[in-house]
C-alpha cells in the first residue's frame, strides 16, 4: 500500500508480509497511509491495482480492496500487472521517475559502473513465489525511452526445474543466458513502483493491463465419480 | 445521521452468493444478489476457491445494482455493514477486504457483523410495518449451516441451543440427489421428485433422536448418519437387482430431514416456553419444510415467521438490517483490524 505523487515522489508506504492477514490489515494499511501522506481519498487522482500474478487469496483480497477504494473515492481504478513494477524498480524506472530524469541507456553503458546502480539496458527475468513448489515469472529486456520496462512475454507458471526451458521458449537461449534474476524468496511487489509506474504510464498515455486477476493457475477441484459405496 | 433510521449498505460474501443491501432503519430498500451456484454444480456442492473468484467479479457490478435500486449514492449512506464470519475464509475475506476499503474511500463508518445473527435480524425487514417479536426461537438450515438459537435480543442476547455436529441440513439433501442421480442443488430436486413419493414408505433415522444421545446433544442434528442409510438402501435394492423407487426414497428421507429439524425446533420452544419459531437460511424454500413447520406449529401453538424467500437465502439487506440496528442503537463501529472469522461465534452480533 503506497501513496505517491508524480512529483512529489513516494508520500508514504507500508508492507505487510503476512499473507495470511490480508483482509485483516487491509483497513489498517489504507488509513496509515493517507494519514502519512496527509491525502484525503478524494485528492487522488486514481488507485493502481496490481492484477498479480500472485497466490490466490491475498491477490484477491488486494484487487478487491482496489477496486471497492476506487469506487468509494469516485476516482479510477486502474490496472497494472505487478511484475512490471517490480522491472519499474530493478531496472532503476521508479528512481528515475521520482527524479524526474529521462532514463538514458547510452550513457549508462559508458558511464563508469556503480555497483547498486541498476542497468536500464539489461535484461530482466522477474520470478516470484507462486507457493506449491512453483513460480511465477516474467522477461523483460530493459527500459524504453519512457523509462518504463518493456516486457517481452505474457506472465507465466514454471516448475523451478522447467523455468529455463520455458523461458528460452519465448524469449531465447540468449535471454536465459543473460539475464539477471530476482530471487524468487525475497521479491515483493513495491506498492510505491505500482503507483509509480501508474504516473509514468498515464503520463506516456499508454495502455493499462487488462482488468482481471492473474491467478495463472485453475482452482483446485475435480469433477466428482459416482458416489462412494457405503456397504 | 438519523439515530433512528439510518441509511446502511450491506454486503455479504459468506458462501456461493455475493449479496448486496441497502436499508433504511428497518426498511428494505434494494436486495440484490449474484449468484455463483452455476460455476459449483459440476462440482456437486460449493468449491471454495471458486465461490471467491466469483465474489470479486460480482461485487462492483452488485453494488453499482443495489444503490440504483434504492435510488441512493454512496454519499447518502449513514453505514457500511458487512458479514465477518461465520463462513468459507477465503470468500469472507473478498468481502471484509472490499467493505474496509469502501468505507475508507467513502469516509463512511463500518460495521462488522455476524452472517447467523443476520439470518435472524432479516426478520426486522417486515413490509407490514409490524415489529420484530423476541424472544424467539430461530431455526437456521441452508448448505452451509443448522443452527438453533434462542434470541433474546438480536444484539446482546443470542444463545446457540445446538447446531449440526457433521453436514449441514442443505448438503445431506445435494449428497441424496447425488445417490439418486439428481443434478445440484439437491434441495428443489428432492423436492420435485418427493411430490409423487410416500413419505412414509422407507423409515430413515432420525439423527441424534434417541434418549442416549439427547442427554447430549438436546438440540444438536446430524445429517451424516442419514445420508448413509439412504445410500445403503439404495444400494441394496440396486444389489438385489430391484428398480430404485426415488420418489418413495426422495420423500421419505426428506421427511425424516423435516422431522428432525421441526421436532427439536418445536422442543426448544416448548422447553424454553418461547411461543414463536423463525425460520431462516436456503433451506426454507423446501415446500415440505414450510409445510410441516406451518401444519406443527399450529397445532402447538406457536407462531410462525418466515420471511420472504430473498431474506431468508444469504442476502445483503440482513447484514445492512443488523448494521442499521446497531448504528441506530448508538453502537460504535468496528475497528479496522477485524477479520474474516470463519467461525466466529453466534453470541458476537457485532465481531470485534
Ligand atoms: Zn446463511
Amino acid at each position: 500500500m503506497a501513496v505517491v505523487d508524480r512529483d512529489g515522489g513516494v508520500l508514504a508506504e507500508v508492507t505487510e508480509l503476512d499473507t495470511r492477514r490480508h483482509a485483516e490489515v487491509i483497513g489498517e494499511s489504507i488509513a496509515f497511509c493517507l494519514d502519512a501522506a496527509g491525502v484525503a481519498p478524494d485528492e487522488l487522482s486514481a488507485v493502481v491495482a496490481g492484477m498479480g500474478p500472485g497466490p490466490f487469496t491475498g491477490l484477491r483480497v488486494g484487487i478487491a480492496a482496489a477496486r471497492a477504494f476506487a469506487f468509494g473515492a469516485g476516482k479510477p481504478c486502474l490496472p497494472l500487472i505487478s511484475h512490471d513494477a517490480i522491472a519499474f524498480e530493478r531496472l532503476g524506472g521508479l528512481a528515475l521517475a521520482i527524479s524526474g530524469e529521462a532514463p538514458d541507456p547510452a550513457a549508462t553503458e559508458t558511464a563508469a559502473p556503480e555497483p547498486a546502480a541498476p542497468d536500464p539496458a539489461a535484461p530482466l527475468l522477474v520470478i516470484t513465489d507462486a507457493r506449491r513448489r512453483e513460480l511465477y515469472w516474467s522477461a523483460f529486456s530493459g527500459l524504453d525511452d519512457a523509462g518504463l520496462p518493456v516486457r517481452l512475454a505474457a506472465p507465466e507458471l514454471a516448475r523451478p526445474a522447467e523455468l529455463d526451458e520455458a523461458v528460452a521458449g519465448s524469449c531465447g537461449s540468449a535471454f536465459v543466458a543473460e539475464a539477471t534474476r530476482t530471487d524468487p524468496t525475497s521479491t515483493p511487489v513495491s506498492a510505491a513502483a505500482l503507483g509509480m509506474l501508474g504516473e509514468v504510464l498515464f503520463a506516456a498515455g499508454r495502455p493499462f493491463a487488462r482488468d482481471e486477476p492473474l491467478y495463472l493457475r485453475s482452482p483446485d477441484v475435480t469433477v466428482p465419480g459416482a458416489p462412494k459405496r457405503v456397504s | 445521521m438519523s439515530a433512528t433510521e439510518p441509511l446502511v449498505l450491506g454486503i455479504e460474501t459468506s458462501c456461493d452468493e455475493t449479496g448486496i443491501g441497502i436499508v433504511r432503519g428497518r426498511t428494505l430498500l434494494a436486495n440484490v444478489i449474484a449468484s455463483s451456484m452455476d460455476e459449483h454444480a459440476r462440482y456437486g456442492g460449493v468449491v471454495p476457491e471458486i465461490a471467491a473468484r466469483a465474489h470479486l467479479e460480482a461485487l462492483q457490478p452488485t453494488l453499482e445494482a443495489a444503490l440504483a435500486e434504492a435510488g441512493v449514492t454512496l454519499g447518502d449512506l449513514d453505514a457500511i455493514a458487512v458479514t465477518s464470519g461465520p463462513g468459507l475464509a477465503g470468500a469472507l475475506m473478498v468481502g471484509v477486504g472490499a467493505a474496509k476499503a469502501l468505507a475508507l474511500g467513502a469516509g463512511k463508518p463500518l460495521y462488522a457483523v455476524n452472517h447467523l445473527v443476520g439470518h435472524v435480524g432479516a426478520d426486522v425487514l417486515r413490509d407490514d410495518g409490524s415489529e420484530i417479536e423476541l424472544p424467539t426461537i430461530a431455526l437456521l438450515v441452508s448448505g452451509g449451516h443448522t443452527s438453533l438459537l434462542h434470541v433474546r435480543d438480536l444484539l446482546d442476547d443470542v444463545e446457540l441451543l445446538g447446531e449440526t455436529i457433521d453436514d449441514a441440513a442443505g448438503e445431506a439433501f445435494d449428497k441424496v440427489a447425488r445417490l439418486l442421480g439428481l443434478p445440484y442443488p439437491g434441495g428443489p430436486q428432492i423436492d420435485r421428485v418427493a411430490a409423487d413419493g410416500d413419505p412414509k414408505a422407507i423409515r430413515f433415522p432420525r439423527g441424534l433422536t434417541l434418549p442416549k444421545d439427547l442427554a447430549q446433544h438436546r438440540y444438536d442434528f446430524s445429517f451424516s448418519g442419514l445420508k448413509t442409510a439412504v445410500a445403503r438402501h439404495v444400494e441394496k435394492l440396486q444389489n438385489a437387482g430391484s428398480d430404485v423407487p426415488t420418489a418413495d426414497v426422495a420423500a421419505s428421507f426428506r421427511e425424516a430431514v423435516v422431522d428432525v429439524l421441526l421436532t427439536k425446533a418445536l422442543a426448544a420452544c416448548a422447553e424454553l416456553g418461547v411461543p414463536r419459531l423463525l425460520l431462516g437460511g436456503g433451506v426454507v424454500a423446501n415446500a415440505r419444510v414450510r409445510q410441516v413447520a406451518a401444519e406443527r406449529c399450529a397445532a402447538a401453538g406457536i407462531e410462525l415467521r418466515i420471511p420472504p424467500l430473498a431474506l431468508c437465502t444469504d442476502n445483503g439487506a440482513m447484514i445492512a438490517a443488523l448494521g442499521a440496528e446497531l448504528a441506530s442503537r448508538g453502537r460504535a463501529p468496528s475497528p479496522l483490524g477485524f477479520g474474516a472469522d470463519s467461525t466466529l461465534p453466534v453470541t458476537s452480533a457485532q465481531a470485534s
